[in-house]
């Protein structure tokens, strides 16, 4: 364990400044009674109205919205649990962990499927999937590329378009990025082939999500892969020249996880929390502008499946093995 | 007189109380028994699964250009999802030397020498099955040891259990409620049988002394042997009395008769007054003990008659008809009148000999104690059974005393002056039960007693 907080750190030195938030947002700040803080790996812009919807609800509650990445939200949730009350995160791997490891607080009758919570105590609330976001004018006159396959011959094509205009995680600073990657790569060997093409094409690296898509959004690079694209639809709301392509040999869909602290102050606020964000999707779904929980239960076999096994490219071995193998083909 | 026999406890109770507490149990232990097997049948598969786990964990390891490199395959933790979602520990060890996992999983000694051990222990305050698991690794030049500690809370495997144990006591109820219902079954019929030999001793006539000859089962045999044998002995002592009561009586009537007729003569003979009185009294003494001698002979007759009863058509009124004819110089003695009134023709079928002996047992009664100058009526009819009505105008029977007098040698308290044994209703009772009829006896309102044989 202390391998990876070691890395971590290292790979993330930024995160040592305590209190270095990418946003931090406070809702109802006059309330006086309960003060919630909730560290999200959500932008605020996505999770504001919703926010806004509960306090209204709820207006003796105040919340203080704290984004950050997911690899960061998982240190600072075990070093300090009791500093927050509420956590979201779309790093299932990690969120699971800390749940297993006992940081999650068990909450009893929640309103969601059996395949969307794990241990009573972290549950689903959305079911979003990895796409790849292409501009469309690197595309002009060419078929867009619909599977991983079709991205690595155009990929193979034309380097000389795509050299240094192409992004993705760096699985190695972003928890979701690495949680997509090791699932991509558990499913096919295609992955490698990609990362070795896109290793040649002096791949950009990112971090989070908010910077590839804004680089995307600038023109800065002509594709991304692994992003979450409902996630890219939102902010990039009007620009119509990116196309978002979900892969049709396979999909690799990832759950966005809320759990309350086990060292919350808050309890009742907390689940109260809890309880309005994984029912509000049924409710009114304008509030999160992101794709909710398939309904019926045969659509859990596409998400990567809340269980332990998500543990296993978390172990220390295991992670240095895989970013070994991811280096070796996208660091070249 | 029935003298109720002292009770201590009751079979029934005994032998229901005996078999529900043998079935309760028979219940627990079956409760405890399903329970324990399938506890353990849970627990092997969990083993089972952690055993597996483990075993693929120690499967990826290899050594790789001196290096160890574990490369944990995805199943082994994903095979350890539970419906109950179970947290999931694993420590793994080089030389004893933690590596990676959970630091603060302790790896149980001498899981190095092959077999897989399991344990159960505790962990960040949840119980947790552990297995402990190792493997020798050899490269080029080098040998390293490999152990994996692998850990899993036991919730789904206590919900199973609590659902086993649910089910099992709904087994062990379903048993203990359908045995109690057995075990009362089983008890009604037993007792049953018991009744079923009650019922048919209560229900025999009174002098019904012949052996059971229904089955009953080889228990009771026994009981109904000393029975039938207990029968037996009754039956031949009674009969062994009642000939020699008969003996008696037919001993002592001859001599009596002597006697008499001695008496007679010498009465003829002697003048003095006291003398007279004197024979006179022994006379009348001699004809009491005679006519009662008579009477237990006509009682023994009729108890034998009535065991052995042959009937055949008879004609009542002209039964009554015969008897009136004889009695009536007996009567005109006493200054009284017979009459016969009543239907022309009564038939029926019985032993003539013994109706005959019951009227005149009942008419000689009414002659006893009818006042001088009264008439004795004597009525047969046919509806709404046959029947033989005797009614004379004496004294009636004391009311408080009438239920008593058909009882052999019972007499009436206004019965001290008349000659009599007391066996005179007894017999005409006698009769009439043998024939399934009843003797009644009743007071007529304006006075005198009435005595009815309905057959």
């Amino acid at each position: 364990m202390c391998y990876l907080i070691a890395l971590i750190l290292l790979l993330l030195p930024q995160v040592a400044a305590a209190e270095d938030w990418e946003d931090r947002q406070v809702f109802n700040d006059t309330a006086n009674g309960v003060q919630l803080r909730v560290i999200s790996s959500t932008d605020t812009v996505l999770f504001a109205p919703f926010i806004e919807d509960f306090v209204a609800a709820n207006p003796s509650v105040s919340v203080e919205y704290l984004v950050s990445g997911t690899a960061d939200i998982y240190e600072r949730v075990r070093a300090t649990p009791e500093a927050f009350d509420v956590v979201i995160s779309s790093a299932m791997d990690l969120q699971l962990k800390l749940a297993n490891d006992g940081f999650a607080l068990p909450l009893e009758d929640m309103p969601v499927p059996a395949w969307a919570q794990w241990h009573d105590s972290l549950f689903a609330f959305t079911s979003e999937p990895a796409t790849i976001v292409v501009n469309r004018a690197a595309f002009e006159g060419q078929r867009i590329p619909e599977t991983r396959q079709g991205l690595i011959e155009a990929l193979r094509e034309r380097p000389e378009t795509f050299r240094g205009k192409v992004g993705t995680y760096d699985v190695r600073q972003s928890g979701l990025g690495y949680l997509f990657a090791t699932q991509d790569a558990r499913v096919s060997e295609t992955y490698w082939r990609l990362m070795e093409v896109m290793g040649g094409l002096d791949v950009r690296l990112y971090c989070c999500s908010g910077d590839m898509i804004r680089d995307l959004a600038d023109g800065k690079i002509l594709v991304a892969y692994n992003v979450l694209g409902s996630y890219a639809a939102v902010q990039t709301e009007g620009q119509d020249t990116l196309t978002i392509i979900l892969p049709s040999d396979f999909q690799t869909t990832m759950m966005r996880t809320v759990m309350v602290s086990v060292a919350t102050r808050q309890p009742e606020a907390a689940e109260l929390l809890t309880r309005y964000l994984v029912s509000n999707p049924t409710g009114s779904s304008e509030s999160i502008p992101l794709p909710v929980l398939p309904k019926s239960g045969e659509s859990e076999q596409e998400a990567i499946g809340l269980n332990p096994a998500l543990l296993t490219y978390l172990d220390v071995l295991k992670r240095r093995k895989f970013i070994s193998a991811w280096e070796n083909a996208v660091i070249q | 007189m029935t003298v109720s026999p002292a009770v201590s406890g009751s079979l029934r109770n005994r032998l229901v109380l005996t078999l529900i507490s043998g079935a309760a149990l028979l219940a627990v232990l079956l409760f405890f028994a399903v329970r324990n097997y399938a506890a353990q049948v849970a627990q092997q598969g969990q083993d089972n699964i952690l055993g597996a786990s483990a075993a693929s964990i120690l499967d990826a390891a290899a050594l790789r250009d001196g290096q160890l490199e574990i490369d944990i395959p995805y199943a082994a933790f994903s095979m350890l999802a539970t419906p109950s979602d179970d947290r999931v520990f694993y420590a793994i060890f080089q030389d004893g030397a933690f590596i990676s996992g959970y630091d603060d999983l302790q790896l149980t000694q001498g899981a190095a020498d092959g077999n897989p051990t399991f344990e159960e222990t505790e962990m960040r305050g949840e119980r947790i099955r552990q297995v402990n698991a190792g493997r020798t690794l050899v490269g080029l030049g080098r040998q390293t040891e490999i152990e994996v500690a692998l850990a899993q809370t036991q919730d789904a495997l206590s919900e199973t259990l609590d659902q086993i144990s649910r089910n099992a006591a709904f087994l062990g109820l379903g048993f203990f409620v359908l045995t109690a219902a057995l075990s009362f079954w089983v008890t009604s019929a037993t007792i049953g049988q018991l009744n079923k030999l009650t019922t048919s001793v209560t229900r025999r006539g009174p002098q019904d002394l012949s052996p059971f000859r229904k089955p009953v089962p080889r228990e009771m045999a026994p009981l109904v042997r000393s029975l039938n044998s207990l029968m037996g002995r009754l039956d031949q002592s009674l009969s062994q009395s009642e000939d020699f009561i008969a003996e008696a009586a037919h001993r002592v009537r001859t001599p009596l008769a002597t006697v008499r007729s001695y008496a007679e003569a010498t009465l003829q003979r002697v003048e003095r007054k006291e003398n007279r009185e004197a024979l006179r009294a022994m006379v009348r003494a001699i004809d009491e003990s005679s006519r009662a001698a008579g009477q237990l002979l006509d009682h023994a007759m009729i108890t034998f008659r009535a065991d052995h009863l042959e009937r055949e058509a008879i004609d009542l009124v002209a039964l009554t008809r015969e008897l009136v004819q004889r009695l009536t110089p007996i009567a005109e003695m006493k200054d009284l009148s017979l009459t016969l009134a009543g239907d022309p023709s009564v038939t029926y079928s019985g032993d003539p000999i013994l109706l005959q002996n019951a009227v005149r047992n009942m008419v000689d009664n009414a002659l006893k104690y009818a006042p001088p100058d009264s008439t004795v009526e004597i009525n047969v009819a046919a509806k709404p059974n046959a029947q033989i009505k005797v009614k004379d105008s004496g004294p009636g029977f004391p009311p408080d005393e009438i239920d008593m007098l058909t009882r052999r040698f019972e007499r009436g308290q206004n019965a001290a002056g008349t000659i009599g044994s007391g066996l005179g209703l007894t017999i005409a009772q006698d009769v009439a039960t043998a024939h399934g009829g009843t003797l009644v006896l009743t007071n007529q309102p304006e006075g005198g007693a009435c005595v009815i044989l309905s057959l």
